[in-house]
This record gives structure tokens, C-alpha cells and sequence, in this order.
């Protein structure tokens, strides 16, 4: 289990613990976050469940593929530097303590 | 008290349904009505990674077990709705009581066609739509070396060049003279028909299985309508759905090939509604009557329906969109295009990355994309505004779906 701080637009923050393995899309959808969608279960289809990563986080992420590269350029809310799917991030040992903020809509 | 909202069905568009209510602010009662014994799950996963990870169920939940308590709504596991009391606004439950309901909400899904031929009952025959027969499918996987799907629709597809990847040999058949006929225009077919043999996947086209046998070894060996005989250790079985309407039938609901329903997705008694599988609805794109079985189709006719039962009813009109994951060819379609009269081609199929887009009588009516999300996207902004895109427009030198849909 690792923790990870999801930060809601309104700044309200919510600790959740998360599996190993398990996708910070995933942990936010099954707890009942709202600014997490995810409406393609996972697969980078469908850009609902942007985020914006800490940046002491973003370098220890794997890289961004070309598929995430387009669909993070089709996002409902304005892409940043620090903009990825939380579906293509999965809990490790390595991001423990990983801040990650929703944005104002997914949709 | 009074019964609030009942939903029957926790599929993606009952579970959708049940917190899009509190989202928009609903305060009675949610009671969802589950026929499975596990926590409400995504399907999308087992037909591709569940197969080949060794991946938890907890990871399949839509929600966590508390998150249903606190969002107050009451989930009923492992039962079932015998009958709809619509004089008295309540139900029947095979557990034997009754449930009163202020609202009562369809969402049924749709059940898998079965073969009718001989031996169709074999237990190495196998189907795949509920987690515990992904389950069995996975374990057949990994235990067995020959592999034949009857149907070449998404699901078989995706099951085929899952099981490809894992190392067996597999051989498709499908009846019609093109793979996803149905759904793709065939240029799409011909693309992934191209890829699935590259990676070494049979496809037989035309092909209609006739009789299904066992040896002693407990082989199978499939006739098929050309008079060949292939042999398997296991097949799939992945011909198409049926809505669920059984429940509306007998409660005198109108149905026809679904639950019929209007804009505001309400059936014809207005104190039920139907979403998801298995409701046929306006399309409001031209009007005809239409089904749709898709993540998308369930989730925003829930979302929908959530607004119209607190207040806010608005005609159903969202775009429609899909989505097949076969090993790596990624599929998006945009809008419906099995009726396109006229396509046009954008990128190039050699490089694996490329899309279709449809017209009929000259109107855009959406995008078949391969491994270009831009392009999908763009093709839904493009359908939900009011702009119109001519072939002669898509066919202009360096057109890209993206500019245009940003106006430029």
C-alpha cells in the first residue's frame, strides 16, 4: 500500500491508500472521488481522468507514450507541464506519498 | 416510506446511474439491485488485460464496498426481480419480499446469443460476458494450446489476439464475408483482418461452425459450412447479445428488441425508465430507433436520467462513441457509421495509424480511428456542435479533423 494525496479544484485533499499495481484512476474512481471519471476503465481512451502531478513527483513517472501524448492533448481542462492520465500510473513503492490534483471537469 | 429510486441491473449503467442521483443532489432512497454475489465490476477488462494478468478482482469494482454506504445507496447482492407490480409501484424479489419504488429504473443489460448447433454444450464451450466466466476463460488460457472463437465482433477479436499474445494458436471464424461487420466500415476490416494474420491468428471468413465434437483426449473438433474440420482444446463463443427484456414484457411494458423508451429515456409507464443494453431510444442524430451496447451509450444515458429524476430533464443526445483494444491495434469510432455511403481516408495505412471518416448523402456522420486518439476526439467535438464537414472539406490537402474541429 502507498498513500496518495488526490487534491480536488476546490483544494479539498483526500489521502487514500492504494495497492501496488492498482492505477491512481482506479483508487480514485473505487473510493468515490468525484474528479476522477475514468469512463474507459483504463485503456487511455477517453482522457476522464486527467490530472496534474506534483511536480517533486513527475520525473520518477514512467515516460508519456504517444497514445497518452494525444489523448492528454484532447483533455477537457487546459493540459500543463505536469499533466498525465492517472489510468497510465500505477502505484509503486517509488511515488509513496504522490500529490496529484484534479482538475475543474474531465467533460 | 417511500421506495425512491430502484434500479434493477448493476452493470455500468445501473452503478452510473445510482451515483450520478446523489451527485446531482437526489436525497430518498437508492436501492441497486445486483444478481451477481461480487461487488458491481467493469466489463470492459475481460476480454483484454484480465486474461493476462494475474489481475485482482478488487481491481475490477467500480466502487469499494463502503463507498456504496456512504453514498447511501442500499446494494442488494445476489438478488433478483421476478416481477413488476406497476398498479402498486412495487416488486417482487426471488428472495420473496416486495420493494416499493417511486421510480423504477431498467437497466437489465442484454444476455449472450447461444449457438444452436451440436455440441454447443460441451463444457470446453466456453462464453464470456460474467467475471466468473472470464475466470474459467483465463484458466483455459493458461492451460491449453489451441484456441477457435466463433465470432469475429470486438469481443472475439479481443479474446483472439489476447490469447495470441499468451502463446496458443488461434483461429477465428466468422459467418460474415468481413470481421466486425456490423460495427466498421470495410476498410477498418480489411486493416485488422491484415494485422490479426500478420501476428499469426487464422481467420476464416464465411465461415459458419456447423457441429461441435469430442474425442476421447477430450479434443473438439469443429465442422465448419465449407466442409473443413479444425481442431481446438477450447472455443469461445462470442455471436452477439439480446437485450434484457423479459421483466418489461411481462410487466406490459412496450419493447421491440428492447425496452422502448423516448428522449427522456422514460418507458411507456412514467413512472419507469430503461438505460444502458437494454433500451432501444430516438437516436438524435436522425430519429430512427436504436440500441446501442457500449461503456459510453450506458454511462451518459444514466447521467442523463439522474438529471431528469432531480429536476432537470433534457433529451438524450450524446454523441456515441467506441472503443476495441486488439493487442496493438487501438480502435475508436466515433458517431455511427455502419451507414456510410462514402469514406475518406486520413493518414496512411502502411503506418499502422490512420482513420476513416464516414459520410452519408454527403454529411458527416463520424470516424473510425486506428491508433489516433487526436483524431477521434476531434471527430466527437465535431459531431456534438452543429458545424457540418464535407468529404470535399476532408479531402482537401493537409485537412487535419483537429484543426477543424478547433475552427481553424
Amino acid at each position: 500500500m502507498i498513500k496518495v494525496t488526490y487534491v480536488a479544484s476546490d483544494g479539498t485533499k483526500t489521502d487514500v491508500e492504494v495497492h501496488e499495481g492498482n492505477s491512481l484512476m482506479h483508487a480514485a474512481v473505487a473510493n468515490g472521488l468525484d474528479g476522477i471519471i475514468g469512463e474507459c476503465g483504463g485503456s487511455a481512451m477517453c482522457a476522464t481522468c486527467h490530472v496534474y502531478v506534483d511536480e517533486a513527483f513527475a520525473d520518477r513517472l514512467p515516460p508519456i507514450d504517444d497514445m497518452e501524448e494525444e489523448m492528454l492533448e484532447c483533455t477537457a481542462s487546459e493540459r500543463r507541464k505536469t499533466s498525465r492520465l492517472s489510468c497510465q500510473i500505477e502505484a509503486s513503492s517509488e511515488i509513496d506519498g504522490i500529490v496529484v490534483s484534479m482538475p475543474e471537469t474531465q467533460i | 416510506m417511500s421506495g425512491g429510486v430502484v434500479i434493477v441491473g448493476a452493470g455500468q449503467a445501473g452503478v452510473q446511474t445510482a451515483f450520478s442521483l446523489r451527485q446531482a443532489g437526489y436525497a430518498d432512497a437508492i436501492t441497486l439491485i445486483h444478481d451477481e454475489a461480487v461487488l458491481p465490476y467493469q466489463r470492459p477488462p475481460l476480454s483484454k488485460s484480465f486474461l493476462k494478468e494475474q489481475q485482482d478482482e478488487e481491481a475490477l469494482a467500480f466502487r469499494h464496498r463502503d463507498v456504496y454506504d456512504d453514498h447511501q445507496i442500499s446494494l442488494l447482492l445476489e438478488e433478483r426481480v421476478l416481477q413488476i407490480d406497476r398498479p402498486n409501484k412495487n416488486i417482487r424479489l426471488a428472495t420473496g419480499s416486495h420493494l416499493a419504488y417511486d421510480h423504477l429504473v431498467l437497466a437489465c443489460g442484454a444476455s449472450n446469443n447461444r449457438l444452436s448447433i451440436p455440441g454447443a454444450e460441451l463444457p470446453q464451450v466456453l462464453d464470456l460476458r460474467f467475471l466468473d466466466e472470464a475466470i474459467t476463460l483465463r484458466q483455459a488460457l493458461a492451460n491449453a494450446k489451441r484456441l477457435i472463437v466463433i465470432g469475429g465482433g470486438f469481443i472475439g477479436l479481443e479474446v483472439a489476439a489476447t490469447a495470441n499474445q499468451l502463446g496458443l494458436s488461434v483461429t477465428v471464424l466468422e459467418a460474415a464475408d468481413r470481421l466486425m461487420a456490423r460495427v466498421v466500415s470495410p476498410e477498418i476490416s480489411g486493416y485488422v483482418l491484415s494485422r490479426h494474420s500478420a501476428e499469426g491468428i487464422k481467420v476464416h471468413l464465411n465461415a459458419m461452425a456447423t457441429n461441435i465434437q469430442e474425442n476421447k483426449e477430450g479434443q473438439l473438433t469443429v465442422s465448419i459450412s465449407s466442409g473443413e474440420e479444425l481442431s481446438a482444446d477450447f472455443i469461445l463463443v462470442s455471436v452477439g447479445v439480446h437485450p434484457n427484456t423479459e421483466l418489461a414484457e411481462e410487466a406490459g411494458l412496450e419493447t421491440d428488441d428492447g425496452i422502448l423508451v423516448d428522449e427522456f429515456l422514460t418507458t411507456s409507464d412514467p413512472d419507469i425508465s430503461a438505460v444502458g443494453d437494454c433500451a432501444r431510444f430516438p437516436f438524435a442524430f436522425d430519429t430512427s430507433l436504436i440500441r446501442l451496447e457500449s461503456v459510453q451509450n450506458a454511462v451518459d444515458q444514466a447521467r442523463c436520467l439522474a438529471e431528469k429524476l432531480t429536476g432537470n430533464p433534457t433529451p438524450f443526445q450524446a454523441v456515441p462513441w467506441f472503443w476495441s483494444d486488439q493487442a496493438d491495434v487501438k480502435l475508436q469510432i466515433a458517431g455511427l457509421t455502419p451507414t456510410a455511403d462514402q469514406t475518406h481516408i486520413l493518414g496512411d495505412l502502411e503506418s499502422g495509424k490512420f482513420s476513416v471518416c464516414c459520410f452519408n448523402e454527403g454529411v458527416f456522420i463520424g470516424t473510425e480511428s486506428i491508433n489516433s486518439p487526436a483524431d477521434h476526439m476531434a471527430s466527437r467535438r465535431i459531431l456534438a456542435s452543429n458545424r457540418t464537414l464535407s468529404p470535399t472539406e476532408a479531402g482537401k490537402d493537409g485537412f487535419t479533423l483537429k484543426a477543424f474541429a478547433s475552427g481553424q
